[in-house]
Formats: C-alpha cells, structure tokens, sequence
C-alpha cells in the first residue's frame, strides 16, 4: 500500500447517478476504514483538531477505527460533535481538519470525513447510541431552530443535564439538512432524520410548527413560559436576486424555492408539492447551495449550466462538489454575469442575456473582483434560472424581540467566542449571525454557544 | 394535534373547519395566515385565518378545493387531524391594531370581498365591530351558490351589500359596480380593504384610485415555506420587490403590479391540474399533452 495515497472509496458511476437520487459517495468498507486510518501518523499536536470547528479527537478515533473497535471510535466523535453522518459527508474538510493534516504534506492527506462519516455509519447499522447524561441542572433552555446550529446546541446542553426544547418553524427537523442539502449528497431518512433521533434521545425535544416571532416571541418565552436562556440558530433568511430586469418572471426561482420544492416536499419522488424542472436551466453563482441547485435540475432532465462572475479558482463551492458536478455533465460559464433575463410573449423566461467578466484588483475579500468587459454581451437560450446568491437576514426575529442588536445588514450581533448577543441571557449562532455559511459553522457557533450558556448558569 | 372539531359545507367545493390550533391561537390577529399541510408528504398550502377562539384554541379556515391538496384536506372529517397547521403568519392587518384603534375610528371603512375572500374579511370586520368600529361591507361572487356568511357578515356589519355576477342574488353586478353605485349616491369612503380573485383586487383598486379612496389588498401568492425563505411569494409594489410572507400579506393596492401577481399565481396550473386528475381518476393522463 502506498502510503501517501489513500484508500479510493466508491462512488456511484456519474452517468448512471446523473439520472437518479441516490447517495453519490458509497462509502468505505470496514476493511477500507482500517487500512486509511492506518495512514494517521497519531501526531503529538494534531492539527487535524485544531482545523476542527467542533474539536472532535480525530487522531483518537482514528486509532480505535484501526484497532476495529468502531464502537469506541463512535464514543470519542460523540463526545464532541451529535451530527457526525452528517459531516462526515458535508463538511469542507480540505480547508478544516485535513488541509492541515501533515500526511497532506507529502502525499494526500488522511480521508478524515470519510473515516468520520464510516464510524457513524457503523453506529446508525449497529443501532449504536450516544451516552445520556444522569444528573439534571434543572435549567429550561429554548432553542430556536432545528438546523446545524440548534441541534448541536441543544445536544451538547441535555448531554450536561439541561432541559432544552428546541423550536422549529418548519414541520420537520433538520433545517438546511432537509430543505437545502440535496438526497444525493446526504440522505434525509437514512442520515438526518436518524442523527436527529439521537439528538432526541439525549432528552431533547422538538416543537415542530412554532414560527418563533409569529407564534411566539423571545420575549414570551423567557417572562411567561419559564425558560431562562435562549439560543437563536434560526438559519438563513430571506433569497438575494441580482435587481436585473426580468428577475419577477415566471420561470426564475432561487435556489431555496427549488431546493425546498425538490428536498423537503420531495417534490423529486413526485410528491404533492409541484416543481417546475426545466429544460435548459441557468444556475447563477458558484457557491454550495449553486452546485445543489445544478445537479439536481440535472437528475430531474435538465441541461445545466452554471454562472458565476470570476474564475474557477475563485469558485466558493467545494472541489468535490464542481469535480462531481462536473463529472455527472454540468456545463460552467465562467467570468459571465447575467444583466437580464429575457422573457416570451406569456411572460415566461425564454433567455439569459449576459456579459463577460475579467479579474480586476482584489476587493475587500481578498479575491479579485470580477469587472465587465465592454461590448462583450451574448444571450442565452433556457427556460429556467436559478438564483443561488445567499441570503439575507429573516427580520421576524430582531423585529419581536427587545435589546436584540442587528447589524447593518440586518443579522443578529453575537461575539464570536460564546455567541452572547447584547440581551442578557440570549445567545445565538450560525447564518442567522454570520449570514449563509457553512454547516460545521453553524455547529461550530451552536457549540460555543451552549458553553457560553452553561458558564451564564454557573455565575 | 391539530383536530377538526367542526366542519360545514358553506357552497359548492368551499368548506369551514374549526381546527385545534394553540401554536397559533396565542398570538394571532385578523389578517394574518396559517400554512397546512395533510400526509406524509403533504403539499404546505396557506390558508387565511377566518375566525379564532384563544379560550379554545381553536382558528377557523375555509378551503376552496381547487387542486389536488385543497381536495384531499376537504374530505378530511370532524375528528380527523391535520398532519401540521404552522402560523399565525404574515402580519396582521393594519386596521386591526389595538395602537392603531384611535386612527382606524377616524375612518369610514369599507369592505370589498370577493368569493373566498368573504371569509378573512368577515374575521376583519367583526374584529372592528367588537371594538366599536361599524364598516360597510360589499360581499359578492358570480352566483348565488357560491355565497356564503351573509347572516354572519350582517351580525357584525350594519351596511352589508351583497352582489352576484348573475344577478341571482341581491345587486346584480360586480363589487366595483356596487362600490360606484353607492359612490353616486354620495356615500363617501376614505378607507377601502379588498380581498378576494387578483383580478377583483386589480380593478377594485383602479376604481378606488379614480375615486381616491385609499385601498389595501391582501395578496394570495404561491408560498413553500411562508416564514420567509423561500422567497416563492414575491411581487412588486411600487417597484420595489416585496415578500408577502414576511412584508405582507397586505399592501397599499395602488402599489401593487397585478399583472405580474396574476402571471406568478398561475406558475403552476399545468403541474396541479395534472395532479387533481391523477388524485381524482387515477393515472389516466399519460403524457402526449407535451406538458407533463
């Protein structure tokens, strides 16, 4: 075996996957596992956890998947983060934990997320459990929002012995996990619905069907209903557009209609809820949520192009992402922005019209910022656009609640170290504080933020 | 949980249901919405809030089966549940504000309601009735079998017009005609809510422009998530682009571009009459319509 290189996994063949939604990754076998974690090196000062926004053990569960005690392996992850099927398979490892590990010095780093992802695996076939703590606080927490953020939140509070109840807005748990992240790339029932279980089974409980702001507010909870802190991870907000004419057409979605449509109402499996597929469909942007938003028009028939306003290298999306999206036939038009979308005499799109960009002097991000080309406009054809440009902040939140600080863009200020926001006794994390993101960071802040609220008790 | 306590037959395919409801009943107010949803795998269909009873906790909806979910939530029975009702959603209506109580006595409001619509302003008008506020109300619908709160309506309101297309029942004639009819006779109005069909609200409001009342609308967009981020409801006003979950559901309906409304509501006729035949004959349809 070489060591620099690591064990291949399988995948589903893109042709055969383009046409379906079924998991693209496979994942490793036992035997597989044991011969890639016999790569770590079990580093003195592992980066790894360091690179690790929720600080798992890596080089300790990765020792135990060697010596083929899986359960043990499960225990460790536990212990730090409740969502590991989950990140396992869509964390962006290569700029966390294994762009620093120093396997990746020489050779290729250690497939951390892979490994993570087969250990939680083995627990979810292996009806494996996490550890339910005895001793209760006594403490009532609220937790707006079932997403990355509040489940980690929540998790970790009932695993120190408080009693949280988390409140989703939604008819089911999951957040961005069942409405944004596609079945091909992380399973609802078989992954999500099961990890939130367990969340459940840490003592946790989730009130579905509650818009905190409408249904009730913050302030309602903490005065009259008997809960002393409040953690806010209600997620991502309102869809950007571009303001370019003919945005209000039928026939331009943003990536949240679709994706809901297609993810959370199963609107792919021919459920109830309609969704138009499109014949030729334009993606606009190059983030995550732009590739989620390509691949799954894809599998429903469509012929997919991306949009994005600078390079390939520039592209925010995860290299596995573009490389899978890539593979399965998304078509990239790179350095071209729309400046309007082209509607028929229904009303409907029927065209693209766009420009070509080239890199100017690097802007505020660091990046180079796209600048446009004079004269170079071309249209075109397609029937569909898909705008996938972030979020901005849900105000139902910041408007009902009193002494809650925004910022200018409208997102709720919290300090980064334990997500204290400027109402005593109210926390928060995750895009509903940083706007969209990504979902270990959300875990990350829900994380912090339960320390935060568990030292607020202690004083 | 959420339990059908009542159930009746207002006119043809328009059903009321009193639904057990205490995620909404807490805080809800005339104007706002709900979202239900029936099935595993239900479609989330937003419905207008007709009537509340906090003590109860219970909302009142009426549903016009128009598509497959609207039909398979209207053979639901008393004692049956809804798999989820969420809300209340969007914001209340303006006129039915405690802090707004003193401004809104001021006003002489009327009421245009158009077919379904009959119901969220009856929950508007008898709010305003129990604080003291009497309103006109032009009720209306294209025939006689398609009316329904007449005898509620005139419970809560002393000016209660009603108007059929067909003539079949009271003024025969449209809202907007019954709303010029009083204008000629020197009735004047300073406040005009409308709610019912996109069309009805568009020429309601260009009406009310000539007659410079001012007018609120309630738009009924296609909605997903309705807590505002799927981003499905968007419409203009004045320019601008507006989310009636979240900014609305009501706006200042001299404002609004209609046509535009109009077009968006109709996104989906094609993919839900397709499905109402599948939910009613089964699959018979099997392509060659070049539309499915």
């Amino acid at each position: 075996m070489d060591m620099l290189k690591r064990v291949p996994i399988s995948e589903q063949d893109p042709k055969e996957r383009a046409k379906n939604f079924e998991e693209v990754c496979l994942g490793y076998t036992e035997d597989e596992a044991v011969a890639e974690a016999s790569r770590c090196l079990n580093c003195k000062n592992p980066r790894c956890v360091s690179g690790c926004p929720v600080s798992i053990n890596i080089p300790a569960f990765i020792q135990e998947v060697k010596n083929r005690d899986f359960e043990k392996a499960y225990e460790i992850i536990s212990l730090s983060s409740a969502l590991p099927a989950v990140c396992g398979r869509v964390c962006p490892q290569e700029t966390q934990c294994e762009g620093v590990c120093v396997r990746g010095v020489k050779g290729e780093p250690v497939a951390i997320g892979k490994l993570e992802r087969f250990v939680a695996d083995f627990a979810m076939k292996n009806g494996i459990e996490p550890k339910v703590s005895a001793e209760k606080k006594g403490h009532k927490v609220a937790v707006i929002g079932a997403g990355p953020a509040g489940l980690t939140c929540a998790g970790d509070l009932a695993r120190n012995g408080y009693d949280v109840t988390i409140f989703e807005a939604l008819h089911k748990a999951g957040g961005v996990l069942v409405y944004g992240i596609p079945e091909f790339r992380l399973p609802k029932e078989r992954v999500v619905a099961v990890e939130v279980e367990n969340v459940k089974k840490l003592g946790v409980k989730i009130e579905t069907d509650v818009v905190v702001g409408r249904s009730v507010t913050i302030d309602d909870l903490m005065e009259k209903k008997g809960f002393e802190a409040v953690f806010i991870g209600s997620g991502a907000g309102l869809p950007r557009f571009m303001g370019i004419p003919g945005e209000q057409a039928n026939g331009v979605f943003s990536a949240n209609e679709y994706l809901t449509r297609s993810n959370l109402m199963k609107a792919y499996a021919d459920k109830d809820t309609p969704i138009k597929p499109g014949k030729k469909v334009v993606v606009v942007g190059g983030g995550n949520v732009a590739m989620d938003s390509a691949r799954t028009a894809l599998r429903l028939g469509a012929d997919v192009t991306v949009v994005y306003r600078r390079s390939m290298k520039e592209l925010p999306a995860r290299v596995e992402e573009v490389h899978h999206a890539k593979e399965e036939g998304v078509k990239f038009d790179l350095l071209t922005n729309p400046v309007e979308i082209l509607t028929g005499e229904d009303g409907s799109v029927c065209g693209i019209r766009v420009i070509r960009m080239e890199l100017g002097e690097p802007d505020a991000s660091g990046r180079r910022s796209p600048v446009e080309i004079k004269g170079s406009e071309f249209e075109m054809e397609c029937d569909t656009v898909i705008m996938a440009l972030g979020t901005s902040p849900n105000p139902l939140i910041s408007r009902t609640t009193n002494g809650l600080e925004t910022n200018k863009r409208g997102c709720i200020v919290a300090e980064e170290e334990f997500g204290k926001t400027s109402k005593d006794g109210v926390f928060a994390g995750g895009d509903a504080v940083t706007g969209a993101a990504t979902v270990i960071l959300a875990m990350g802040a829900g994380k912090a933020a339960a320390k935060g609220i568990m030292d607020y008790f202690e004083k | 949980m959420f339990e059908i306590v009542k159930k009746k037959v207002l006119a043809d395919r328009i059903v009321l249901m009193d639904v057990k409801a205490k995620n909404v009943t807490e805080r809800c107010l005339p104007g706002q919405f709900i979202i239900a949803r029936t099935g595993e795998d239900g479609e989330r269909i937003p419905l207008t809030i007709c009537d509340y009873d906090r003590e109860k906790e219970e909302i009142t909806i009426v549903i016009q089966t128009i598509g497959a979910s609207t039909e398979k939530m209207a053979l639901l029975n008393e004692g049956d549940c809804f798999t989820d009702i969420v809300g209340p959603l969007g914001n209340p209506s303006e006129i039915c504000l405690l802090e707004n109580l003193e401004e809104t006595k001021k006003k002489n409001i009327v009421f245009v309601a158009g077919g379904l619509g009959i119901a969220p302003v009856y929950c508007q008008v008898k709010w305003l009735h129990e604080h003291g506020v009497d309103c006109s109300v032009i009720m209306g619908s294209r025939t006689k079998d398609l009316l329904f709160f007449i005898e509620e309506m005139e419970s809560v309101s002393g000016h209660v017009y009603v108007t059929t297309d067909d003539g079949t029942y009271g003024f025969h004639g449209m809202g907007t005609d019954q709303l010029k009819a009083l204008y000629d006779e020197g009735i004047r109005f300073d406040h005009c809510v409308a709610i019912g069909p996109t069309i009805m609200m568009k020429f309601v409001c260009k009406l009310t422009k000539e007659l410079s009342i001012h007018t609120v609308v309630s738009m009924n967009m296609i909605m997903v998530d309705g807590t505002g981020m799927c981003g499905a409801c968007r419409l203009l006003v004045g320019d601008e682009v507006k989310f009636a979950c979240v900014d609305g559901p009501e706006f200042d309906g001299h404002l609004v571009d209609f046509d535009l409304a109009m077009k968006r509501v109709a996104l989906y006729k094609t993919e839900e009459g397709r499905k109402k035949l599948e939910f009613e004959e089964g699959e018979t349809h099997k392509g060659g319509c070049k539309n499915c």
